[in-house]
């Protein structure tokens, strides 16, 4: 339990996915022009997020490395995600009208998402336990989500700011990202398992 | 790319015309993948820290772009609506795979550096975004043509990116590669003997304490902005009016 809270603050805030790693730039800088939608988008890429990576880690660990297939690996995830992204899409339709319309077209666009693809082939590069794969995922997510919030929110007050005509729009939608990501770059080099971390009583 | 795609083609079609030349020059500049469509902004961030590892990435994407362009344009009547997106992403992982595992066996240390960032050209919008716009409504040599020039703008935003971050963050240039440079400041270890590169070898601004900043991947997102400001105010039709 420990490891798991110490890996999804880690995943969150501390290597998060976009401002640390520049995953899911291109519907991050695309979607985040309102925050009703950034809502939605961000809900929805936790929701991905969490349930692909234990199947991935899944189907990694008992297909491709036990027979030994891992050049395989890039097809078989990215049908994994397509292929879950679609199931997800018809079992939320059928289920929950109110979430699959609060996620909307958000889906589908999903899987196309670096951040996801990315998320499993980084749970792969760093050796993770299905735990903290799972926990990887939700923490990820959860940061994606902070973020995409925090900026669009950001730019929805700044359109009504006198900005260069060139630099409207995505200009500084690019500087804004820098400066968050400079932000976040202060937890860099903060270890939850040593410093602050939660140990839970023997 | 709507000229490009709106206009009738032409009776007998030339293997290299105008509308041929445009589609490999107009991603270039005025419709760029990253600073105007915002396409494949991802890997343009991450992987810029250097020159050597922009330029290997940009072939893998030139090189993925074109042949998934034409590929998909030759399939393009055979795939069923509902399941284009899957038979997209499968011919695109087929190609990357091949590229992640030349490369893994042409230059392992560059493979290490872009670590997952070569299977992420899966993912990277500017492949799918080109075979969902064009290829799927194009011919092949057309289709083939367009992911060229969509790759290669790509390309050069990712080795202007790369080239000044290394310049400003490491005082090299194609630091890692066999023509590694020593442009300005003090240079670190690895690099070749100044000598044998004659006056382009010897640093310059022996006085320039490197730039830690640049090389960190947050820097890219400032100089991204900064090549956006020029282009738009170079071409005020670009301007962003949401």
């Amino acid at each position: 339990m420990g490891d798991f809270v110490n890996i999804f603050i880690k995943s969150a805030f501390i290597e998060n996915m976009i401002l640390a790693y520049f995953l899911g730039m291109c519907s991050f800088l695309a979607v985040s022009k309102s925050l009703q939608t950034a809502f939605g988008l961000g809900l929805a890429v936790i929701f991905v997020l969490g349930i692909t990576m234990p199947i991935n880690w899944l189907i990694n660990e008992y297909l491709l490395v036990s027979f030994e297939l891992e050049f395989l690996r890039f097809i078989v995830f990215i049908a994994v995600i397509a292929s879950t992204v679609q199931l997800v899409e018809m079992v939320v339709e059928k289920y929950s009208p109110g979430l699959y319309a609060a996620l909307g077209i958000f889906l589908p666009l999903i899987t196309v998402n670096c951040a996801i693809l990315g998320g499993s082939l980084f749970m792969v590069s760093r050796e993770y336990n299905l735990t903290e794969s799972i926990a990887f995922g939700l923490g990820g997510g959860f940061g994606w989500f902070l973020a995409i919030i925090a900026i669009a929110a950001i730019r929805e007050r700044i359109r009504y700011s006198n900005v260069p005509p060139a630099m409207r729009g995505l200009g500084m939608a690019f500087l804004l990202t820098g400066l968050m990501g400079l932000a976040f770059l202060s937890l860099s080099g903060i270890d939850p398992a040593v410093f602050g971390g939660w140990n839970p009583p023997k | 790319m709507a000229t490009a795609t709106e206009t009738k083609a032409p009776k007998k079609e030339p293997l290299f015309g105008k509308q041929e030349r445009t589609l490999l020059t107009d991603p270039l500049l005025d419709n760029n993948p990253i600073t105007i469509q915002v396409l494949g902004v991802c890997s343009a961030l991450a992987v810029t820290s250097l020159v050597y590892p922009s330029l290997v990435m940009a072939v893998a994407v030139v090189f993925v772009c074109a042949f998934s362009s034409l590929v998909t344009s030759l399939l393009r009547n055979a795939i069923p609506k509902a399941v284009r997106l899957i038979v997209q992403l499968v011919i695109i992982a087929t190609l990357v795979t091949l590229v992640n595992e030349a490369l893994k066996a042409i230059n392992y240390p560059v493979y290490k550096q872009l670590s997952v960032y070569i299977g992420l050209i899966i993912t990277n919008c500017i492949v799918m975004g080109r075979l969902e716009a064009f290829a799927m409504a194009n011919k092949p040599w057309r289709s083939f043509l367009d992911g060229i020039g969509n790759g290669l703008g790509y390309g050069l935003i990712l080795v202007v990116v790369g080239a000044i971050r290394e310049i400003f963050g490491k005082g090299t240039l194609f630091a890692g590669s066999g023509i590694a440079m020593r442009f300005i400041g003090p240079g670190p270890e690895f690099m070749i003997d100044t000598a044998t590169v004659g006056q382009w070898g010897n640093s310059w601004f022996g006085w320039y304490a490197n730039n830690n900043f640049m090389v960190m991947s947050v820097a890219a997102m400032f100089v991204i902005a900064v090549l956006i400001w020029w282009q738009r105010s170079r071409n005020p039709k670009l301007v962003d009016i949401s």
